[in-house]
């Protein structure tokens, strides 16, 4: 065989039978419903996840709309009503961390793409990898059951002492949370595995992409702490059900310690959100600047850093709650480190794009809204890291604004931008790039014009959490109602113009982008066993020389003969 | 299955065996068994963190109040404890000797194995049931159920035997339930834990100053070491639960044929678990009863 499996465009187009791939290879609900495909179960991800997204987004409006007048438009005037505010804020919370920044990147774009990278034909345990995902179900369903049942108003946090004392249905969403975070732990252990023993015959550790590093990195953290999310939820089960008292003063426990076991986790699982982002951003900027990522070894290595430092810094979510002065200046000074291999990075994705050829399709501009948003979230990280301003913005609207700059400018903004670039791969279709274009610039506005002010009312001191606020406050609230709304419109045309490029898209060739990872050397979208043949690689993931645009393929084909990579006989 | 494909697995060689368990995204079955055996490690991995949070629990509240756990600790039995020890590293052994019988395709030999592994399994369960049944019956137990009567102790009487001793306990107890529950942020030190108010607001009170004496001798929070002594052995012993089951998994697929040289995999992970399970209670057995 002397077929290459890069030989990306006709090659690759005449090998797979006619209009076979993994959407159609296997029909009915039932093919879908028990896949061991990594494609669908990443597709099933997906579709869920943006259910869950639709629903926490929807919330979020509600809270926007809430606070366009000080008093509250929508809940006023009673204890019930305020109630059902904090209900609404803390589902909000409870769904877009728990049901999307958490599991769907990895999930999602985790699952349909890492094998792609690594030349693997499925992940190492698909039926481990279709439990993830129902346990993500059952868990998504159990919350939803105990929002019928009596919504939690305890925030996403679950704080004792009130976790313990408030009425309503605290233990059916602990539980299901508890699920969710055992199918983060199954899809993390998965893609160690995966990365570990199903990498292609001369895919050696420094030759994968930045993007399966970064899935590697994120692994390791959701295997490392989410043990530790689940015991400290099950205490808390423990806790209402039994009365066991460890985190009650009134039984001899301590209340604090729920939150440092809290923490442990949810620290780390920022990075869980983020890590994968700055995977896909990587990706991204090398190609469309057509220059290989600058400084990859450093890349790689801040994402390892990231992850390890990322579990000693809990603390600093704990400054004004009675941590010692030694404990908080260690916490203080470890929060001050991680921002290192953060920063590392940003500048080597300026670096990569340092003389490149740039161009500034969809994905690209969300890559650059991504740094943009995230290096903003971030230096307001490091002011809350700071003990002496963190004693004063602690629990204000500063805080909100600075992790909605990470988790909505950052893991949110990248995983768009992830899905636009690996869309043609999954669907095979073309979307309408000037709506793309639009749409990004729009949730870029949006998103600034959201948070930016809850930044001043933060440091002005108005706290988070509150259903009314003074009346000086009023103009940036609604400032920030209008950038909702604003982010409202563009998810709308988002989604007019994605479900329109499913039906009516133009076909997408192999490489439409002229990437040279191994998830574009194959047609899209893929058959079920992803490669017609095995792929041997034989260098860096990284190299733009040898393609060239076709303009009637609408994508890249390879010009040179291959250095890169030779496919190898069909002994396998 | 039917009884061809079994002639035939006993028939073909390891190879052979290998070849047909083989899933189809992997090449080798080296490389499957490898994929296996990190993703059992890196599982157990995350059942060790799963305990470790009750561990740092056990660590944080041992710190700040050693009496507490000192004084409870006696309460629990060493003999029962060291029982269950005997019992769970006995099984240990036995699930060494069937991974080895699996390997080497002696069948009946991994059948007695496995059965000996899983009664010890049961044995475990049994004796300490039979403990928890004890304390439940002392009222040994966490948060508002601990409320034991007369019973002084069992490994050394730290406080006078008597039955005023009881009643003067409950009554703190009561007095603790009422009113001097305590709202801390930090953990309260054991002086003014619950029925530490109640003591010093109590003078008036019938109670006798020996009892007075006895109860104060007993650290306050005493209920704290029985909370963490039951999540912790509670969640040891639905590991065993689950290792008994995936025992019995493994045992009916030992009397249908399924192992061998070829294939053992099954048996080599699931007692990397049930290695795991034991090392657990190799910790929990000293931490909790060999307290001094
Ligand atoms: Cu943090």
């Amino acid at each position: 065989m002397t077929t290459t499996t890069v030989d990306i465009g006709e090659h690759a187009r005449e090998e797979i039978p006619v209009g076979g791939n993994y959407l159609n290879q296997g029909k009915g609900i039932k093919s879908w419903l028990f896949t061991l495909d990594h494609k669908r179960i990443g597709l099933m991800y997906l579709i869920s996840g943006l259910t869950m997204f639709f629903i926490g987004g929807m919330l979020a409006m509600v809270i926007r709309t809430q606070l366009l007048v000080p008093n509250g438009l929508i809940f006023h005037g009673s204890y019930e009503a305020y109630k059902h505010y904090n209900q609404v804020f803390t589902l909000h919370g409870i769904i877009m961390v728990f049901m999307v920044l958490v599991p769907i990147p990895p999930g999602a774009l985790g699952n349909f793409v890492l094998p792609l990278m690594i030349g693997a034909k499925d992940v190492a345990f698909p039926r481990l990898n279709l439990l993830s995902y129902y346990l993500y179900v059952t868990g998504a369903i159990m919350a939803v059951v105990s929002t019928l049942l009596g919504a939690v108003d305890t925030g996403w946090t679950f704080y004792t002492p009130f976790s313990i004392q408030t009425e309503t249905y605290v233990v059916w969403m602990v539980l299901g949370i508890f699920l969710l975070g055992f199918s983060s732990i199954l899809t993390g252990l998965n893609f160690i595995v995966t990365i570990h023993k199903l990498r292609a015959p001369g895919m050696k550790w420094f030759r994968m992409p930045v993007f399966v590093w970064a899935s590697y990195a994120t692994s390791i953290i959701q295997v490392a702490a989410t043990p530790v999310l689940g015991v400290t939820l099950l205490l808390l089960v423990a806790e209402r059900v039994m009365g066991v008292g460890i985190f009650n003063s009134a039984l001899g426990g301590d209340p604090v310690l729920f939150q440092d076991f809290f923490w442990f986790y949810s620290h780390p699982a920022v990075y869980i959100m983020i890590l994968p982002a700055m995977g896909i951003v990587g990706e991204i900027i090398t190609v469309f600047s057509r220059k290989p990522i600058f400084g990859y070894k450093f890349i790689v290595m801040s994402s390892l850093a990231i992850a390890l430092i990322g579990f000693v810094v809990w603390g600093h979510h704990l400054f004004v709650n009675g941590q010692s002065a030694e404990w908080d200046a260690i916490f203080s000074f470890m929060t001050f480190f991680v921002a290192v291999p953060s920063a590392v990075k940003v500048f080597n994705w300026l670096a990569t794009m340092y003389k490149g050829a740039i161009s500034l399709t969809t994905p690209m501009l969300y890559a650059l809204s991504f740094i943009v948003l995230f290096t903003i979230g971030g230096f307001t990280g490091v002011i809350l890291g700071a003990l002496a301003t963190n004693v004063v913005l602690h629990d204000t609207y500063f805080v909100v604004a600075h992790f909605h700059y990470v988790m909505m400018g950052g893991t949110i903004i990248a995983f768009i931008g992830g899905l636009h670039y690996w869309w043609p791969k999954m669907f095979g279709r073309m979307y309408n790039e000037t709506l793309g274009r639009i749409t990004c610039v729009m949730l870029f506005i949006g998103i600034n014009l959201t948070f930016f002010p809850q930044f001043i009312v933060g440091a002005e001191g108005m706290p988070r959490r509150y259903a009314t606020y003074l009346p000086q406050y009023q103009p940036y609230m609604i400032a920030s109602t209008v950038g909702a709304y604003i982010q409202l419109a563009a998810f709308v045309l988002m989604a007019g113009y994605l479900i329109h490029s499913l039906v009516r898209g133009k076909k997408a060739a192999a490489n439409p982008w002229g990437a040279s990872t191994l998830d574009w050397s194959m047609a899209s979208p893929p058959t079920t066993g992803n490669f017609q043949q095995m792929p041997v690689v034989t260098q860096g993931p990284y190299h733009y020389e040898d393609m060239e645009y076709d303009g009637r393929l609408g994508g890249f084909v390879h010009v040179e003969p291959v250095p890169a990579l030779a496919g190898v006989g069909a002994g396998h | 299955m039917s009884e061809n494909a079994i002639a035939t697995l006993t028939l073909a060689s390891p190879e052979e065996v290998a070849g047909r368990h083989l899933a189809h995204h992997f090449d080798t079955p080296q490389q499957q068994f490898d994929s296996g055996k990190l993703g059992m490690w890196l599982f157990l991995g995350t059942e060790f963190l799963l305990f470790s949070g009750l561990f740092c629990a056990y660590a944080v509240y041992r710190m700040l109040h050693p009496q507490i756990f000192i004084y409870a600790s006696r309460y629990l039995d060493p003999v029962s404890g060291a029982l269950c020890t005997l019992v769970l590293v006995s099984s240990g052994f036995t699930m060494a000797w069937a991974i080895r019988c699996a390997q080497l395709g002696k069948r009946t030999a991994l059948i007695i194995a496995l059965l000996l592994t899983i009664a010890g399994g049961f044995g475990f369960l049994v004796i300490h049931g039979y403990e928890y049944f004890e304390e439940y019956q002392q009222h040994l137990m966490w948060g508002t159920h601990y409320h034991p009567a007369v019973n002084a102790p069992r490994q050394q009487v730290m406080v006078p035997k008597s039955g005023a001793v009881g009643g003067s306990w409950s009554q703190l107890n009561q007095l603790g339930k009422q009113g001097y529950l305590v709202a801390h942020s930090n953990i309260a030190p054991a002086a003014i834990g619950p029925a530490g108010p109640a003591l010093a607001q109590r003078p008036a009170d019938p109670v006798t100053a020996a009892s007075v004496t006895a109860a104060a001798s007993q650290p306050h929070n005493v209920q704290i070491f029985f909370g963490i002594y039951f999540l912790m052995t509670g969640l040891h012993s639905i590991h065993v639960i689950v290792g008994i089951i995936l025992l019995t998994y493994l045992l009916v697929r030992a009397i249908r044929k399924d192992f061998g040289p070829g294939y053992y995999a099954p048996v080599d992970f699931i007692g990397l678990y049930w290695g795991v399970v034991d090392m657990i209670w190799m910790f929990l057995f000293p931490l909790l009863y060999l307290i001094h």
